[in-house]
Formats: C-alpha cells, sequence, structure tokens
C-alpha cells in the first residue's frame, strides 16, 4: 500500500497537472480576449522567453515527480538521468579536480560544474532536484490560498453587512497570531511533508490576499457598472463572477507572482525549524540553511549558496517577466 | 401599466431618518413618456430605482405606498421575481456611460449577457447586437461590437447603454440624466434617437432630470419633484408655458435663453419657497 501511494500518487499529481493545463489552455483559446492577447505576446520577445524558461522549470520539477519503481528501491526520473554524476567524500569547488580541506589533496572521481556539498553530491543535481519542492509548495499553496482569500475578500465586499464583518473577525484574528507560531501549530497537529506545509501556509496566507481583494472590490463596487448589472437583473453570482471577479484579476496576478518567492523561502525557515519539508528532501531551503555554516569556512563554500539563490532568482524573476507579459496582453486597455 | 401609489421611502443612518421620498404617486401608461425634474437631491433618482427595488436595503426603507407594475406589487416581490422585472420589463439607462460598462468586456458580450438573461431563445446573437446597436445609431455595429467601452466615445458609450436597456424589449425604461454628462449637440442627437425609438417599438419611458430645457420635444408629462414630493403634475407644453407652483416657475425661470445678454443668471430663492 505505501509503495503504491510513493510510486502512484506523485505520478497521478503530474498527470493531474497536465489535464488541468491542457483545459485550462483550451478554455482560455475559446475567450474572444484571447485573439488579441495572442497577437500581443507573439511580439513580447522578453515574455516569451520568460514563458520558456518557466516551462524548464515546470519540466525539471515533473521530472523530479515522476516515480518509477526500481530493484533498488523506487527512483525520481531526474535521479535516474543524473544517476552518471558520481557523489564524493566531501566539498569540492566548481570544476575543481581536488577536494576541499583534505590534507592531501584527494582526486575527485569527476568535475563537478557547480561544485560538491557537504556530503560530496553535485550541486546542479541537487539544485535541480529541490526545484519540485518549490514548485510543489509555490504552487499548492497558491491553489490554498488565492481561492479562499479572492472568494471571502469578495464576499465580504458584495454582501457588507455581517458577512463582511465575519470575514474581518476571522482573518484579523489568524493575523493577530504570530504567524511562525501558527505554522508551527498547524504543521505539528497535520504532520511533516510538503502537502501540509502547502496548507498550512495556505491557512495563514490567505488573509493578505482577502485585505487585498476586499479593498479592491469595494472600489469597484462603487463603480455604476455594478449597479447597471443589477439593474440588468443579474443574479449575485453573475455579479460576482463575471463583473467583480474580472476587475479584481490584475491584483491576483501580482500577488501570486511576488508571493511565490515568499512561499519558497517560508519553506525553508520551516525547514530550518525543522517542521518543514521531510529530511532528504532536496529544497532550496533547505540548502540555503546549510549555507549558514559553509559560509563561516575556510575556505569559504559559497557555491551551494549561490546555486540555490540563483535557481530561485531566476525562477522568481521569470515568473514576473511572465505575470507582467500576460497582465499586459489580457488587459482590454493597453493600446495596440 | 405602471402605477405607483403614494410610496414614501426613508434613508436610516444611525438614528437619523431621512424622508427621501414623501408619499408621491403617478402613473405611465404604455408608450408614454413622464418626466421626472426636480434638482439634486429632490428624490427623483431614488423613485426611479424603487421602481425596481434598487435601492440598497438598509438604510433604504420602503415606508409606505405600493408600486404596481402590470398589476403586481414590485415591494412584494421575491429576488426570482425582481432579477426577472428588471432589465427584462423595467430597463435603466445610467447617467455615466463611461463607467456604466464593465471596463473588462467587449460590448458585444455585454449586450450579450443582457439578451442571455432575458431573451435566451435568441440563437443568432452577433445579428441581434448588431441590430439593437443599429437602431441606436451605431455606424458599422458589426465591427464596432468587438470594441472595448474605452475606445468609444461618450457618446457612443451611451448609446451602447440604449441598445443594452432595449435588446431585452422592455416595456419600461427610465433614463436617469441620461444625457447629462454628454456635451450639448450630443445630447440631442441621443434624445432624437430615444424619441424615434420609443415611436418604434412603443415603449414608455420615465425619464429622470434636472434639466427643463430637454423635455419639451419628448415627454408626454411632467412631474415636478421638490423635497421628495411632487409639487406639480401635468402635460408637458401646459407645465412649460404655464406653471403654477412657485418653484416650477423658478426652476423654467434658471433656463439660459440664447440672446439674452444678462449679466447673471436667474437662482432660486428657497426661502420663498417654505
Amino acid at each position: 500500500m505505501t509503495s503504491f501511494l510513493q510510486i502512484w500518487l506523485p505520478n497521478l499529481a503530474v498527470l493531474t497537472v497536465l489535464l488541468v493545463c491542457v483545459f485550462l489552455a483550451k478554455v482560455v483559446a475559446r475567450s474572444d480576449r484571447w485573439t488579441v492577447a495572442r497577437r500581443r505576446l507573439q511580439r513580447d520577445k522578453v515574455g516569451q522567453l520568460a514563458a520558456f524558461v518557466c516551462l524548464i522549470y515546470l519540466l525539471v520539477g515533473a521530472l523530479e515527480t515522476v516515480v518509477v519503481p526500481t530493484q533498488t528501491g523506487s527512483r525520481t526520473l531526474l535521479q535516474m538521468l543524473c544517476s552518471g554524476v558520481p557523489q564524493e567524500k566531501g566539498y569540492a569547488a566548481p570544476m575543481a579536480s581536488t577536494a576541499l580541506s583534505i590534507s592531501s589533496p584527494n582526486p575527485l572521481i569527476s568535475k563537478h560544474l557547480l561544485g560538491t556539498d557537504a556530503l560530496g553530491r553535485d550541486t546542479l543535481v541537487q539544485t535541480l532536484r529541490a526545484t519540485r519542492a518549490a514548485l510543489w509548495i509555490g504552487g499548492l499553496t497558491s491553489l490554498v490560498y488565492i481561492p479562499l482569500g479572492v472568494l471571502l475578500g469578495i464576499l465580504a465586499a458584495y454582501y457588507r453587512g455581517w458577512v463582511d464583518d465575519l470575514v474581518q473577525y476571522f482573518y484579523s484574528t489568524i493575523a493577530a497570531v504570530p504567524e511562525i507560531l501558527m505554522l508551527v501549530a498547524i504543521l505539528m497537529v497535520l504532520g511533516k511533508g510538503l502537502g501540509t506545509m502547502a496548507i498550512a501556509l495556505g491557512i495563514t496566507g490567505w488573509v493578505g490576499m482577502a485585505r487585498l481583494i476586499r479593498g479592491e472590490a469595494l472600489r469597484q463596487m462603487e463603480r455604476p457598472y455594478v449597479a447597471a448589472a443589477k439593474a440588468m437583473g443579474q443574479s449575485h453570482w453573475n455579479i460576482i463572477t463575471k463583473h467583480l471577479l474580472p476587475n479584481v484579476m490584475h491584483l491576483v496576478v501580482i500577488k501570486f507572482v511576488l508571493g511565490f518567492s515568499g512561499l519558497v523561502l517560508a519553506e525553508a525557515v520551516l525547514s530550518y525549524l525543522g517542521v518543514g519539508a521531510p529530511v532528504g528532501t532536496a529544497s532550496w531551503g533547505a540548502i540555503v540553511d546549510a549555507s549558514r555554516s559553509e559560509l563561516s569556512r575556510e575556505p569559504l563554500v559559497w557555491w551551494n549558496l549561490a546555486s540555490a539563490s540563483f535557481a530561485l532568482f531566476l525562477l522568481v524573476l521569470c515568473l514576473n517577466v511572465l505575470g507582467d507579459s500576460l497582465r499586459r496582453a489580457f488587459d482590454p486597455k493597453s493600446t495596440s | 401599466m405602471l402605477t405607483v401609489h403614494s410610496l414614501g421611502i426613508d434613508f436610516i443612518s444611525g438614528s437619523n431618518r431621512t424622508h427621501a421620498v414623501k408619499g408621491i404617486s403617478f402613473s405611465i401608461a404604455p408608450g408614454e413618456t413622464l418626466a421626472l425634474v426636480g434638482e439634486s437631491g429632490s428624490g427623483k433618482s431614488v423613485t426611479g430605482l424603487a421602481l425596481t427595488r434598487l435601492l440598497q436595503e438598509p438604510p433604504a426603507v420602503y415606508s409606505s405606498g405600493e408600486i404596481l407594475f402590470e398589476g403586481s406589487d414590485v415591494l412584494k416581490m421575491s429576488p426570482r421575481e425582481l432579477r426577472r422585472l428588471r432589465g427584462g420589463k423595467i430597463a435603466y439607462v445610467f447617467q455615466e456611460p463611461s463607467t456604466s460598462l464593465n471596463p473588462v468586456f467587449t460590448v458585444r458580450s455585454q449586450i450579450a449577457e443582457a439578451l442571455h438573461l432575458h431573451r435566451p431563445e435568441v440563437r443568432d446573437i452577433d445579428g441581434e447586437v448588431a441590430r439593437c446597436l443599429d437602431m441606436v445609431g451605431i455606424v458599422d455595429p458589426s465591427k464596432r461590437m468587438h470594441d472595448y467601452p474605452h475606445q468609444l466615445s461618450g457618446g457612443m458609450q451611451q448609446r451602447v447603454m440604449i441598445a443594452m436597456a432595449l435588446a431585452c424589449h422592455p416595456k419600461l425604461l427610465v433614463a436617469d440624466e441620461p444625457t447629462t454628462a454628454l456635451d450639448v449637440t450630443v445630447q440631442a442627437q441621443i434624445l432624437d434617437q430615444m424619441r424615434l425609438i420609443k415611436q418604434q417599438i412603443k415603449m414608455a419611458m420615465l425619464l429622470i432630470t434636472h434639466n427643463f430645457g430637454i423635455i419639451g420635444g419628448i415627454a408626454d408629462r411632467v412631474a415636478v419633484m421638490f423635497r421628495g414630493a411632487i409639487v406639480e403634475h401635468g402635460a408637458t407644453a401646459e407645465v412649460l408655458h404655464n406653471p403654477q407652483h412657485p418653484y416650477t416657475k423658478a426652476l423654467i425661470g434658471c433656463i439660459p435663453q440664447l440672446g439674452q445678454h444678462r449679466r447673471r443668471l436667474t437662482t432660486i430663492d428657497y426661502s420663498t419657497l417654505g
């Protein structure tokens, strides 16, 4: 049973994500805003580059998620692809031919493009493997907190009165508890793991989203087109989904992109506190965490921190650029 | 068709109770146009919104009277019946065309939505949208309907709003200051267009305005509102040429006349009105 879960659950997850993407693409392609958006995207070379890099991240994350059973236990596709990279005995600098801080020079089995970590594992491979944790945390948490925050924020702004009071009461209560304390408490109850971490971060993370959306939705509610929609005989649900939601969507895109890097870092903090990802899960957070001691070594071990930081930086940068491009492309008010 | 009988509307804020509309009565026959004239705060817009209970409750309270539309009391309708009434039987055109249209959807999809709500039997959506836009005098409608609201001028936006209101074949159009945000030449065009359409499709209209200058050619009857009450009510020509109530006289006196060389515009002296 456990082996079944370990092997098929991740594979099923990848398949589900794939199917959802295809479905979303079909929905988007049918909307009349898409034709204009596509024309704009075709001219936006920087946006295309960002999309390409994001796709590579997704691919690497998927390779690390798909599990293949072997004689010696199950391994991920990425592990199998990188199985030719040998393990060393300790730290090695990028492209070095000998290991660090061993009195007699100890020749390495092969050269490592970005060096190795304390256990002699190739830094490049570890950094690539950690993509999975980042994408799962960023993606899953966003799946939890964005719908929650947007829904509650819009409902509060639309119905006002006691609904608004209730939502505000909820998020003020959650905001009043120190976030780390709350996260640790939830993770203690739910147990370690990427999934539970996403749930915990989602539960604490929707507050900012709900506040933001409530404010914007309140502003939109004052605009006459909402009154016009009511005078048209539209139902509450129609007004919320067709009129308010599209007009607050730009904030959702921005918040998602900016929140993504915060989530990856939150994972690092939680891993550091010992309630994050299970030991042995490759994550940029864990690498950054380990580099605290590496940075005080002599000679300095900087490549692990640099690799993880750069991988994170590139992902967040590309998400930012991509988010901007999408917003511009789908914004009816932008010219051309 | 529509009969409003001693309708009273209050607004409650805290312990304050403001009587916005004080027991007014009027009626509109099919195909007829009634102009509701009054200054800001006289309760004319509130009356217009109350016809389909669009006022936010609270703070608004319908304190007395009834609104009979085709025999049934609007104040006793269920939310479902009200939704069918709004847009379907009684449609609205508001003052600010630039913000009354949802900025993120094309003109076509907004009119299509109205059709979908109240005339689901329409199959050829594009054709019907184009027909509605053509009726309000938009040139090349099959091309313009793919425009977003910000790509249209104010006059065009208001035409789109009117087209959207007319798309559902309402029995009554409530036009709340439909031309106030537009410049004078466009005002005249829009009013002409509305008069033409009204004759074509035999629709009744409640024209809410503060401007006596625009009602002459379009309204059959006028009701003058002042401080929440109707102070004068009669055929348009009669009220315009022979006003009885001092407030009406004062209001008509305020219309600037072309060719007059007065140094100051006339104002209303409220102390004499009581």
